[in-house]
């Protein structure tokens, strides 16, 4: 297939090229769905030893001013003001009617939050950050000229720390400055796997150096986008735009571990209103886990029915888990539904498939907690 | 003697002795990648040509196996169903999907020999 001439390209798109790397459109970059290895073995090749992701399409966005966690609040339901300095949280941008409009991770540093937002959210993340955060006198400052790698695995750690030892000292969901092969980086001990390993922002100058030097490490191999998503998948975390939207709540969604204790007291922020309620009295629909019984995989918008045949929901996110080894799916059931071991079935090419609700993860966590 | 024919969609048929095998070709097992489920028709099945006969999963996508001939099924291959990789390994040989009667083996004619598909991949962008 021929990539569109419109395209964007990350730095490392020549590397992607010269690793064998097939290229497809995502979120308006060229970006390597596999490489020769294929999604399977790269996707156990993570779980046993580290895969290196380009990541760069992500956003990588500065808050820098006084009070910018106290502004940042009025737009994610996260305790952001509570968070100290080199500790990471995963947050959410609500919009007015409790939806999400994108998710990301913030870092407090100690003079700005570091944000990372998704690729294909990025810009109309960035206007929104600077329509409600710079009349506060906060600036929000745009890093397009940064690369983002994450190093994943349980090897990550081991590969990383000859190139930066300050690294290693890093625990899950911590973060900051740090020098990686003599390069000033950002560094986060945090991922999309469900397994240690970090995320890097650098120039992006220096992206491709890092990431040859990164790959030269024993253990270290490249990891194409599909592998990103059965890892993620398995790990039961959410993918913005499909198990998580502008129509989902954080509390539908499942991420109420999220929401600051003093946010759910206090309020304060977009769509708070709906959220608050959520919480108090409950979602009519939540997010779970979907095992399906057999081996056939489950796509995303597959009907979900009850036993009786009533639809109850929909899948959101599906595929196989090569560390399952079977079949994998999340979505969304009425709340009735939603407790773990509840028989429904799945609307499969027209038939019934038999399938259970099921506690998330599939796959158990292995971070790096110190 | 054996006749081996391809279809546009990527599935191969061999006709020998008044028994036809079909599966998928080289290039479709690898333009799928790692293939996670595969579903076969029942022994017996009346299948038409063109029509869908069977499912293949990879770990990207879900894909139709449209049967090349019309006719019935007559086996299975079990074997890719327990272990659905087998089809990556070997899908021109061991990975093939069902043995089946034709109704017409001159319906084979309007299929691509060899030679033809061949150059039928070479026009493909990829």
């Amino acid at each position: 297939m021929s990539l569109p001439d419109d395209l964007k390209t990350t730095p490392l798109y020549h590397l992607h090229q010269e690793l064998g790397g097939k290229l497809v459109p995502f979120a308006g970059y060229a970006m390597p769905v596999n490489y020769p290895m294929g999604v399977l073995k790269e996707h156990l090749h993570t779980r046993a030893h580290a895969g290196l992701f380009d990541v760069s399409h992500m956003g990588v966005v500065s808050l820098l001013g006084e009070h910018a966690d106290k502004a940042l609040e009025t737009l994610v339901p996260a305790d952001i003001c509570g968070l100290g300095v080199g500790r990471q949280r995963y947050t959410q941008f609500t919009n007015a009617r409790g939806g999400i409009e994108d998710d990301l991770m913030v870092l407090r540093l100690p003079d700005r939050l570091s944000l990372v937002v998704n690729a294909a959210c990025k810009h109309q993340d960035i206007a929104h950050l600077t329509l409600h955060l710079e009349p506060k006198g906060i600036k929000v400052a745009a890093h397009s000229d940064w690369a983002l790698l994450a190093l994943q695995g349980p090897g990550a750690a081991q590969a990383l720390a000859p190139l930066s030892p300050e690294a290693a000292k890093l625990v899950f969901m911590s973060g900051g400055e740090m020098t990686v092969a003599g390069v000033p980086c950002l560094v986060t001990r945090s991922g999309y796997t469900g397994e240690d390993g970090y995320e890097i922002a650098m120039p992006a100058d220096k992206c491709e150096e890092i990431a040859r030097k990164l790959l030269a490490q024993p253990g270290v191999a490249p990891i194409g986008l599909g592998a990103r998503d059965s890892l993620r998948l398995e790990a039961g975390l959410c993918l913005y735009g499909s198990d998580i939207d502008q129509t989902t709540s954080p509390v539908e969604a499942g991420l109420v571990w999220s929401i600051g204790k003093r946010r759910r007291e206090e309020g304060g922020f977009a769509g708070d209103g709906v959220i608050l309620a959520h919480l108090k009295n409950g979602a009519a629909r939540k997010r779970v886990g979907i095992k399906p019984d057999g081996k056939a995989p489950a796509r995303a918008h597959t009907e979900i029915q009850d036993m009786s045949g009533k639809p109850i929901g929909e899948i959101t996110s599906g595929g196989f888990g090569p560390s399952v080894d079977g079949p994998v799916a999340m979505g969304y059931v009425d709340a009735a539904y939603a407790a773990p071991g509840t028989p429904v079935q799945l609307i499969v090419r027209d038939k019934p498939m038999s399938a259970h609700v099921v506690a998330l993860p599939f796959f158990p966590h292995r971070y790096f907690k110190g | 003697m054996a006749v081996l024919r391809f279809t546009n969609e990527h599935e191969w048929i061999s006709f020998d002795e008044g028994v036809a095998t079909v599966g998928i070709t080289d290039f479709a097992a690898h333009q799928l990648g790692d293939i996670v489920f595969v579903e076969l028709p029942e022994i017996g099945k009346a299948v038409a040509k063109a029509g869908q006969a069977a499912v293949v999963e990879s770990v990207k996508a879900a894909s139709e196996v449209y049967s090349p001939a019309s006719g019935t099924v007559t086996a299975i291959n079990q074997a890719i169903v327990d272990q659905p990789g087998h089809v990556n390994e070997s899908p021109e040989g061991d990975g093939w999907f069902y043995k089946m009667s034709l109704n017409a083996p001159g319906e084979l004619s309007g299929l691509m020999d060899k030679a033809a598909y061949d150059a039928y991949l070479k026009t493909l962008d990829h």
